[in-house]
């Protein structure tokens, strides 16, 4: 009886999970494209270069509309972070503690040097002041505030992007999708120089078609149809060559900047993700053998009762 | 009291002198005794019977990690949200405290399911059960406030939607509905009085649950276990004590169940819960689709079944009439229930109901996370129907029309000579003990 | 997992007792290992965080105080007094003989607990004198850093709340504190930078 139960159970569970996933593909953008992340599945960790580079990525680029708030410069050189120093590099006096992220050389310095300061205070007259950033600063973003955000961008607020890999379905393959699928406006839509069409963007063409391909009461033709996507107010924010990595050998495209600054953004939404992933195995190691113990002693607990 | 075998004398013996002392000043290791070391328990209980205590470990886990990140946690509209990454990232392994005490909310449900499936495919709410099934409700019900408001605490858009969606459903009462909400939420719309209360009282309620847990175990211990069969316990020889019987065995099945946690744990932390909640909550913007934790699913499906007026009732308060006798029903189930026969095991009608009854719970599950458009509102309504029909039509009647399989005489008996017929039933706990 | 199990069970079928108990104090053992296990992360969690962590030690660049001047930063939430010292209060502060000191000790974290208060020990480079600004008394904060404040009979600070009175190497002289002010651990960089803590 209860395995029929279960049977049931699992075949009920089964058929919810393919009608869900037929639900998604059905949904109004193009189906994600889907890459490979080395720091996906059970051992999957973060490529250190790819960290760096993602980080350069952001810097040069996202950053001059998105913040990343929920990071300090500390972060970067923090064990798993992208500038980790685990000892020092010749030519560091003795008295600093590189595995310190406070006292990481290369962390003081992207703060020292960073394109946007601090806003501290209120100093002795009650003014708030710029400083240049420290390792235990926030890393600055490029608006004090929403508002200011919304009125340098046509009314579109810039998503903080700390989250933004945590804050998506399937966010690593979106973000990349996203970056690297910006297409010419469509035919037979009209948009404005601030619309940028994106079929991977989650929205609803057929409020932008021509006129001539819509009834009378402004509805589509039936004839018609809607490209998939949306329009955002960003534009495409990489091209070929606009950022420039330190090593030669790392093609300098769209695709690798995506991929990189994908990375890198997938660390900052959960900068911890290795040590759990460490802790599982040992967690799980230690369970599973404690059951192995348990099941042994109760069996042996039972052997000498019917039931 | 009756003359029961269940009622056993006290066989504990003080040694220590503390012992001693304390077994006349306050006897409470006597208690403990009697209840977890010496207590007789069937001796054919299977692995079913293992989430009463799997749930007990839930609970603690629940209120110990509860406890340590209130002490980080801000409850305050502004800072709720940044604490919750603070916690995540600068807090000394709150990551794991987190992520622990967010999958353990899921997995106390799934457990908790469990377990009332069992309770009612084995008659445990039937007399003389009648009062620890009621408990039992009662349990679920603040577990389910409980979560609904820890929920609320991160303050993503998911949490604060849902708090606008449940609140909103005291504004179907009539006459007065406006008024509770407002009182409810300490304001026009839900803000910062609203996380306020909510995490007074997310962190009160854990606390009452395991008030209201301790008088479940002890209805428990009035009449003792059912068991797979449904017999009463009617000799010694048909029990074991508690330890070290259940303990080695509920211990077992603790960790394996630990073992499920930790993989969503390291593996998965965000399985269970909506990419929307790491986006800060924004009054002027919901998500395009928001949906309740899955736990709560099949309710919502009903509540949303509704979208006819009846009578004079309206369709929203229509729906949350559905949502609350949905619950409600399960108070007076241990007199809808006319069977003589207490286990499912020996009444093969009931088990055809009770099948369909899991899978319609199911069903439920699944609309109510689907868009509440075409088909799937006709077949939530439909699997809204069974709901009821299952408990206020089908088990009254069917305890008057089926015929059920002969009982055996004791629990002994049904372990020592398992009738070829019953094999399907047993085999599962049978085989693995 | 099962199928060994079942063959231990085999072996243990008609074994002696000693080896069936085994099992079970192996089995209590590795759950006591884990219940101490999870301490770890319930203990740990309460812990100074890495906000805390990052504020831990401070670094001051010291080029923009002028000789004869002090100023005042903010170290783990206390005040520290850096103090720019001049020849004159230099030789003040070393020509005080141990005798006249209330405290003996030098009470500088940067030297061993037995060190005694001359001024040589109150300090890394003579003209920088660097206290934890809190009155050993009662905790006030004393005056004497900002230009124009009261700097004592003793040319270095004087505490408002009860009036003791501390000399230009933060020692003190007079009042009912009983030792000199506290000196931190601090490293200097550069010759004009320092890490504090």
């Amino acid at each position: 009886m209860i395995r029929a139960l279960l049977k049931t159970l699992l075949t009920v569970a089964a058929v919810a999970c393919a009608v869900s996933a037929g639900a998604w593909a059905k949904d109004n953008h193009l189906p994600y494209k889907k890459q490979h992340w080395e720091f996906e599945g059970v051992f999957g960790k973060y490529d250190k270069d790819a960290l760096q580079r993602g980080f350069q990525v952001y810097e040069t680029v996202c950053s001059n509309c998105h913040g990343v708030d929920h990071l300090y410069f500390r972060n970067l050189g923090q064990k798993g972070g992208p500038f980790y120093l685990p000892v020092c590099p010749e030519g560091v006096p003795e008295s600093v503690k590189c595995s310190n992220p406070n006292q990481n050389p290369i962390v003081k310095a992207i703060a020292k040097n960073y394109k946007f300061k601090v806003t501290d205070g209120p100093d002795d007259t009650g003014d708030m002041f710029q400083r240049t950033p420290l390792p235990s600063d926030h890393i600055p973003g490029p608006y004090a505030n929403e508002a200011q955000a919304k009125a340098a961008n046509n009314g579109a607020y810039p998503p903080d992007l700390s989250l933004i890999i945590k804050a998506r379905e399937d966010g690593p393959d979106y973000v990349y999708s996203l970056l690297t699928g910006f297409e010419p406006q469509p035919e037979i839509v009209n948009l404005t120089a601030s619309q940028h069409y994106n079929p991977y963007f989650r929205g609803d063409m057929s409020q932008f078609l021509k006129d001539k391909y819509k009834t009378a009461e402004g509805k589509p033709l039936p004839s018609v149809e809607i490209p998939p996507g949306g329009v955002l107010a960003m534009p495409p924010p990489l091209t070929d060559g606009i950022v420039e990595y330190a090593d030669p050998d790392t093609p300098q495209t769209v695709d690798q900047y995506a991929h990189d600054v994908v990375e890198f953004l997938s660390w900052a939404s959960e900068p911890t993700m290795e040590e759990r992933k460490e802790l599982g195995f040992m967690t799980i190691a230690y369970l599973l053998i404690l059951a192995a113990a348990l099941y042994w002693s109760y069996r042996v607990v039972w052997s000498n009762v019917e039931h | 009291m009756q003359d029961d075998a269940m009622h056993h004398q006290s066989t504990y013996k003080p040694s220590t002198g503390f012992e001693k002392w304390m077994d006349r000043r306050l006897p409470i290791i006597r208690l403990a005794y009697d209840s977890f070391v010496d207590f007789p328990t069937p001796k054919n209980l299977n692995y079913w019977w293992t989430f009463g205590g799997i749930l007990a470990v839930c609970l603690m886990i629940q209120i110990i990690t509860g406890i340590v990140l209130a002490m980080h946690y801000t409850p305050q509209k502004d800072l709720a949200f940044d604490s919750l990454e603070y916690i995540m990232r600068d807090v000394h392994y709150g990551w794991l405290l987190r992520y622990v005490h967010a999958n353990c909310a899921s997995m106390f449900f799934f457990a908790v399911y469990i377990h009332m499936f069992r309770g009612l495919y084995y008659g445990s709410y039937k007399e003389p059960r009648e009062m620890l099934w009621i408990l039992g409700v009662v349990i679920y019900l603040l577990m389910m406030a409980t979560a609904f408001m820890g929920y609320v605490l991160p303050w993503g858009q998911m949490s604060y939607w849902a708090a606008q969606v449940i609140t909103n459903l005291f504004s179907a009462i009539p006459v007065v509905g406006e008024s509770i909400r407002t009182w409810l939420i300490g304001g026009f719309s839900i803000d910062n009085p609203t996380l306020n209360r909510f995490f007074s009282l997310h962190y009160l309620l854990p606390f009452a649950i395991a008030g209201v847990v301790v008088l479940h175990i002890w209805a428990l211990h009035i009449p003792g276990n059912n068991n797979p069969t449904g017999v009463e316990v009617k000799t010694k020889k048909d029990t074991v004590p508690f330890h070290p019987y259940y303990t080695v065995k509920d211990g077992f099945a603790i960790v394996v169940f630990l073992t499920l946690m930790a993989a969503f744990v390291f593996f998965a932390p965000n399985a269970m819960g909506h990419p929307d909640n790491y986006i800060p909550a924004n009054p002027l913007s919901t998500p395009p689709e928001i949906v309740p934790e899955w736990y709560f699913l099949p309710f919502y499906a009903m509540l949303r079944a509704i979208n006819f007026n009846f009578l004079f009732i309206s369709s929203k308060l229509g729906g949350v009439i559905v949502l609350f006798s949905a619950i409600a029903v399960l108070f007076v189930l241990p007199w809808l229930d006319t069977s003589k026969v207490r286990s499912m095991r020996y009444r093969p009608a009931a088990q055809l109901w009770f099948v369909l009854f899991v899978a319609d719970c199911i069903l439920l599950g699944y609309l109510g996370q689907k868009p509440a458009e075409g088909v799937y509102v006709a077949m939530a309504q439909a699997a809204t129907a069974y709901y009821f029909a299952f408990f206020l039509i089908i088990l009254p009647l069917l305890g008057i029309l089926e015929k059920p399989r002969p009982l055996p005489k004791s629990i002994s008996e049904s372990v020592l000579k398992p009738s070829t017929s019953e094999t399907p039933i047993g085999a599962q706990g049978q085989a693995a003990e | 997992m099962s199928a060994m199990s079942d063959s231990h069970d085999g072996n243990m079928a008609g074994g002696e007792p000693t080896r069936r108990d085994f099992i079970h104090i192996f089995s209590v053992a590795m759950a006591t290992v884990g219940s101490v296990g999870v301490l770890v992360p319930l203990v740990s969690q309460m812990n100074p965080d890495a906000t805390v962590l990052a504020l831990s030690t401070k670094e001051v660049d010291l080029s923009a105080i002028p000789v004869g001047q002090a100023v005042k930063v903010v170290w783990q939430g206390k005040p520290v007094f850096i103090r720019h010292r001049t020849k004159e209060e230099i030789a003040e502060a070393e020509a005080v003989p141990l005798s006249a000191l209330k405290d003996p000790l030098a009470r500088n974290a940067n030297l061993p607990a037995k060190a005694d208060a001359e001024d040589k020990n109150r300090r890394i480079k003579p003209e920088w004198l660097l206290v934890v600004g809190i009155c050993t008394h009662l905790g006030c904060v004393p005056l004497g850093t900002a230009q124009g404040e009261n700097r004592g009979d003793y040319d270095g600070w004087f505490c408002p709340c009860h009036g003791s009175q501390y000399d230009v190497s933060g020692r003190i002289r007079k009042g009912p504190a009983p030792e000199n002010l506290f000196i931190p651990t601090y490293k200097f960089l550069t010759d004009t930078s320092i890490r504090i803590g």
